[in-house]
């Protein structure tokens, strides 16, 4: 435990060292140090805005996002429609709206995948080292090898392209760089003393990975964990752009994909859908990188 | 040449890492076809509106369907060694040939692309890291947000839409003008004029990429002891940055190029189907389109190829920058 202590910044002088300072957990200091950081907070409203928007948004706007309601390509601002049509005369605030729905949710679906699947093999593969370590990276070079796009694009034609196979396919695809992180984790932690002390007092290995390194570990997973919901998002924007998107759900990937040919005619078909997953994944990182500088913070100054 | 031997032992287990690492990638190809749901034989006797049973069991036989998985998969791997990736349903071709048509202007769009990527960002990262709180720094932070949270697919078009379309400089999609110019010159020039924009919409989301990370790489070095003993030295500080310094913080730099590859293929496929760029990625595109299965998994394995063959040129690069690789 001694070594911990030493490891512990050593506060700033307080100003008013008149009364004893009150001791603050480093948990809330985490927090306090977010909440002052203004790009990660304004990422943060920008995130719960698009989120709430694509929860409730549907309830209160009901305009069918897959039938033609207006004439196609009215610019916006000259209907009822705020946003506009696009080529099929399908509302575009709509689309927004309702796709919002289905990109969130697989992106968080595939992240919570990736994030299963990477923290799983590198646990195993730094627990316990040897061949166990040895195999386990081979698979995940063999992973890292494989363009990931293509292979997602193989998967998801094969497979037929529903919401569950494409998160699916975006986890499977997604996942080496958070075993190698949560592997180096866990050959640094494993030697530490409180490891040692736990298993001489005989913990088992289950114990020992889940219970007393992985909380131990987690402070970076979470950042990769957050960004990993960023990357997933583009990832589905990528392979509905492309066409492999459910042909019964609206994403934002594929309105760009569907109004691209039509770019001449329609400028804000292409653009609008493709701002939002611009400023979805831009919240996300923004979130993530406060996260990096409130759990580091000696890393902050770069 | 007493220290050559265990050089090339290494180089030589690398190569029969690669090979094994193909391997698994045609061995996962086969499965991914055999798992689908959906039979060759039965998508076939569709398009022909039926058949007999008689014809249906014949035509299992002629593909090898009838034979036991492992023979099937020795089967495809004796082909593949021959040079046969199958042959496209659509384009009624062999795989290798379509492939061996497009592997050119991939090849010119993500060189070009990822060595600008990678000279400017270093640039733009060494610069920064000297002057932290510069506006060239703060730049190189907002670069490296945009360029992480934006689809490359959407940029492309923005940038379609800024230079091709509001600003007509560049042409809006392909790789030539069909107005026939005969000279060599005339031909480069064209392709050239053509590939700005692409290579432009892939190089900035690694520029992006690059220039924070040679930032946190250079500020990292310029930390280090060795590089203040170089300035107690008395050596000038041009010297001490490019001389001791930008040598070891490149080394991350190479160490990513040859990582991030197939993901540079990833975003070429969408920058190519954005700008019609006669590739790979087009192809990709195609035959997705076109549900050609055999051209999408040829695609696949030659990518995988070409990234292994970067890797193991990356690592022979990285053993001549960092001479600590040499011998272990």
């Amino acid at each position: 435990m001694s070594d911990r202590a030493t490891e512990m910044p050593t506060p700033p002088a307080l100003p008013t060292p008149t009364t004893v300072p009150e001791a603050v957990s480093p948990t809330r200091q985490t927090w306090q140090m977010f909440y002052q950081n203004r790009a990660a907070m304004l990422g943060l409203c920008i995130l719960l805005v698009i989120i709430i928007t694509s929860i409730v948004g549907p309830l209160l706007y009901t305009v069918p996002p897959r039938e033609m309601v207006w004439m196609p390509l009215t610019p916006p601002g000259q209907s009822e429609y705020l946003l506009g049509t696009d080529y099929l005369g399908r509302d575009l605030l709509a689309g927004l709206i309702n796709g919002g729905r289905v990109t969130i949710t697989i992106g968080f679906a595939a992240a919570v995948l990736t994030v299963l699947i990477g923290v799983t093999i590198g646990a195993l593969a730094g627990f316990f080292g040897g061949w166990v370590d040895t195999t386990l990276m081979k698979v995940t070079e063999f992973f890292q090898v494989l363009p990931n796009l293509l292979f997602a694009m193989v998967v998801v034609m094969l497979f037929s392209p529903t919401l569950t196979n494409i998160a699916i396919a975006i986890g499977i695809v997604s996942w080496t760089a958070t075993a190698r992180l949560t592997r180096a984790e866990f050959l640094r932690i494993r030697e530490m003393d409180y490891v040692k002390a736990e298993r001489s007092i005989g913990a088992g290995n289950s114990r020992l990975i889940w219970k007393v390194i992985l909380p131990n570990a987690a402070p970076p997973l979470i950042i990769v964990a957050a960004l990993s919901i960023g990357s997933a998002i583009l990832f589905e924007a990528g392979l509905s752009f492309l066409g492999l998107s459910d042909p019964n759900a609206m994403s934002w990937g594929r309105m760009v994909g569907d109004n691209r040919p039509y770019i001449l005619d329609s400028v804000w078909g292409v653009t609008i859908p493709g701002l939002a997953i611009f400023l979805t994944v831009l919240a996300i990182s923004l979130v993530g990188d406060g996260l990096n500088d409130a759990i580091n913070p000696k890393l902050r100054q770069r | 040449m007493v220290k050559s031997a265990p050089v090339v032992k290494s180089i030589l287990r690398k190569i029969a890492s690669i090979l094994l690492l193909l391997l698994a990638v045609l061995v996962l190809n086969f499965v991914l076809i055999y798992a689908a749901p959906g039979d060759p034989v039965e998508a076939l006797v569709g398009e022909m509106g039926g058949a007999t049973p008689e014809l249906i069991a014949e035509l299992r036989a002629t593909y090898g369907l009838d034979r036991p998985l492992w023979q099937q998969i020795g089967v495809y791997l004796g082909n593949v060694v021959q040079g046969d990736l199958g042959h496209s349903l659509y384009y009624d071709q062999p795989v290798t040939t379509l492939i061996a048509s497009r592997i050119g202007p991939t090849l010119l769009l993500i060189t070009t692309a990822l060595f600008s990527a990678i000279i400017v960002g270093t640039i733009l990262g060494v610069f920064s890291a000297q002057r932290r709180n510069s506006t060239l720094s703060h730049f190189v932070t907002v670069l490296s947000l945009a360029g992480f949270s934006a689809p490359v697919f959407w940029i492309g078009i923005m940038l379609i839409l800024l230079l091709s379309v509001s600003f007509p400089i560049f042409p809006i999609s392909g790789m030539t003008s069909s107005d026939g110019t005969t000279s060599t010159l005339g031909y480069a020039m064209d392709v050239a004029h053509h590939l700005v924009l692409p290579a432009l919409t892939l190089g900035l989301i690694y520029l992006a990429f690059y220039s924070r990370l040679a930032r946190t790489s250079m500020i990292e070095v310029l930390e280090a002891d060795y590089i203040r003993t170089a300035r107690a030295k008395g050596l000038s500080r041009r010297s001490v940055v490019y001389k001791h310094a930008l040598r070891n913080a490149i080394l991350p730099i190479v160490t990513f190029a040859g990582l991030q590859f197939g993901q540079v293929i990833s975003g070429a496929v969408l920058v190519e189907t954005v700008f019609a760029w006669p590739g790979l990625g087009t192809l990709a595109f195609d035959s997705i389109l076109r549900r050609d299965t055999p051209t999408l998994l040829g695609i696949l394995f030659f990518s995988s190829l070409m990234v292994v063959v970067m890797n193991l040129l990356t690592d022979l690069l990285y053993r001549r920058i960092d001479p600590r690789i040499k011998t272990s």
